[in-house]
């Protein structure tokens, strides 16, 4: 079946809710729908490298499937017959899945992701495994061994990290929707620099089985899409318990969608003053201030609150992750998947030489100081320090929740920086974090919608901090603020 | 607080990773600027506080002892790099 470019680029640009109506009345098909994107990703990949691998044949293959099943009438899920990418993370059966490494380049995973299987059942067409930061350690998805993914509002910038490929495959309409991952601010960050919606859950919301671990108490998935309500549609297929994750939660699972259009009166919203201290962009704070203004004029209240320990969040953060990480990546060791080195003298030159050619600079960084802080002598002054000032971190947003609905600020201190900018500076890229990495720390929801532009046209967005489990209040007011303005709608004009 | 080349070295053992002469003082000197952003936490006063492994101070929850995987191992080890007769390979060990 042919297109002109107005019909694909039609279907290309509706919401998840208007492809699903447009689908079951028959409309247009699934197939219509699969191709549309598949031609987008075709003609803009080159340029963007939002994925590591297209799925091209199958996803053919299933739209085919779906759209007899949908006629059938065996399948009615909101997400039958959309399609959407995954996050190189999360385990495909039968397909490449990377986590962005080199020494995963040939792991074809045996079992889906719990999230995999989920979406799978809802019918959702898969259309390939999105590009991300190596083991999703990094900021500006310049640490992935398949390259640096571009900003499709301006090439020559980061799209942010780690989950940078789906952040730019959405904000391009390589796909409607994605699942991210974010373990201190890798869903809300590049979502912040590609002008799209995306939310991290409450830590436990969703189920981790099958998602490639890097920090254990932190990683959290989520969503990514041009609005909340497609988060919504999208949150409500993958949350809830999976047997199969022992730190997933129990806590029952609201309908995300049915509250979408609840008024935003006597909303009280707190507002950090850290969050808008000195490292905040001047246009960054110009914009997030105008857009939290735009809620009092809805009839929201505005406070103040203070998180005096925000500020050690980075350094807590910089201690624990990369210890669960060094933990969590000894399982590379060239023994039951993934690569080997060639010619081992005898185990442990094995073990040393498959992991220092099949790990990237900054992932051995990391495995560096996180075996150091766990290491004998370092442990008390390290490890156990930062867990406990995790917990001050913790019981600020506690507190601050007893006065206030949800938090408002910058998700980054700026906007989307250029490439190769930090990319020398370890430190300079950890602190692009600042803002994200308290909300995980406390295992807190958090969200990113966009709120507008800089002057040079890059897209600003704001983080919206619910209380745990309260992403069906993040949701809605998230689209309440959708509903008036058209900020999430607006495509890269060098990709329209 | 920095980090010296003995130090380095001695890590990179526990790690398991090969980093070559030439790379140690680099790893040294950024492990040390990490380790500077941690030496923050110092001036902390956290006297009494626990540690929060969890966000949601949550235990792991424990289920019956029962059988609920079934054997994949065949699938398992078909991407593995070396295998023979249903055992992973590795170099020798002992002689």
């Amino acid at each position: 079946m042919s297109h002109t470019d107005s019909t694909s680029g039609a279907l290309t640009s509706l919401s998840i809710k208007a492809l699903h109506q447009g689908i079951t009345s028959g409309q247009f098909s699934v197939m219509e729908v699969t191709q549309a994107y598949l031609e987008r990703i075709e003609r803009f990949e080159p340029e963007i490298n939002a994925y590591i691998t297209v799925t091209k044949e199958s996803a053919l293959a299933s739209a085919v499937t779906i759209d007899n099943r949908i006629r059938a009438g065996e399948l009615s899920n909101p997400l039958a017959g959309i399609p959407y990418a995954l996050k190189d993370l999360y385990c495909t059966e039968g397909v490449l899945t990377t986590s962005g490494s080199k020494i995963l380049h040939n792991f074809i995973s045996p079992y889906d992701a719990h999230v995999t299987t989920q979406l799978k059942k809802a019918g959702g067409v898969l259309l390939g495994k999105n590009n991300m930061d190596e083991f999703a350690m990094g900021s500006s998805n310049e640490s992935s061994a398949y390259g640096c993914v571009r900003n499709p509002w301006n090439p020559e910038y980061v799209p942010g990290g780690s989950s940078g490929g789906g952040a730019a495959a959405v904000a391009a309409r390589l796909a409607p929707m994605v699942l991210g991952s974010d373990t201190g601010g890798s869903i809300r960050q590049p979502a912040s620099f590609c002008g799209i919606t995306g939310i991290k859950p409450t830590y436990g919301r969703v189920s981790r089985y099958g998602m490639i671990a890097f920090a254990s108490s932190l990683d959290q998935c989520g969503p990514m899409a041009v609005s909340a309500e497609d988060c919504a549609l999208t949150l409500n297929a993958i949350a809830g318990l999976d047997e199969r994750d022992s730190t997933c939660s129990t806590e029952p699972v609201p309908d995300y969608t049915a509250t979408l259009n609840q008024p935003l009166t006597g909303l009280r919203i707190g507002v950090p003053k850290q969050f808008f201290a000195e490292g905040l962009n001047n246009e960054v704070a110009t914009i997030i201030q105008a857009a939290i203004k735009a809620f009092e004029l809805q009839g929201a209240t505005v406070k103040e609150i203070d998180l005096p320990n925000s500020h050690l969040a980075v350094p807590v953060y910089y201690i624990i992750a990369p210890a669960e990480a060094s933990s969590n990546l000894s399982r590379f060791d060239g023994v039951r998947y993934g690569a080997r080195c060639d010619n081992p003298q005898d185990l442990t030159d094995m073990y040393k030489r498959t992991r220092a050619e099949g790990f990237g600079e900054e992932v051995k960084r990391r495995i560096m100081i996180g075996t150091y802080a766990l290491s004998a002598g370092y442990y008390d002054a390290y490890y156990i320090k930062a867990q406990q000032v995790r917990r001050l971190i913790k019981n600020d947003f506690v507190q601050a929740f007893n006065d206030v609905d949800v938090i408002m600020g910058p998700c980054a201190p700026t906007a989307a920086f250029k490439l190769g900018e930090k990319v020398n500076d370890p430190v300079a890229m950890y602190l692009e974090d600042l803002y994200t990495i308290p909300v995980s720390l406390a295992g807190l929801p958090g969200m990113s919608i966009p709120v507008g532009f800089t002057q040079s046209g890059l897209p600003v967005g704001m983080q919206l901090v619910g209380n745990y489990f309260d992403e069906a209040r993040l949701l809605n007011i998230a689209h309440q603020y959708q509903q008036l303005t058209d900020w999430h709608t607006r495509m890269p004009a060098q990709f329209a | 607080m920095s980090i010296s080349i003995d130090e380095v070295k001695k890590v990179a053992n526990l790690a398991r990773l090969a980093v070559s002469e030439d790379k140690v003082s680099e790893y040294a000197n950024s492990l040390s600027n990490i380790l500077v952003l941690a030496d923050q936490l110092e001036a902390v006063d956290t006297t009494g506080i626990l540690p929060l492994a969890n966000p949601h101070d949550a235990l792991q929850r424990l289920r019956e002892d029962v059988v609920t995987e079934t054997n994949h191992r065949a699938e398992y080890q078909k991407i593995a790099p070396e295998v023979e007769d249903g055992l992973y390979l590795v170099p020798q060990v002992i002689d």
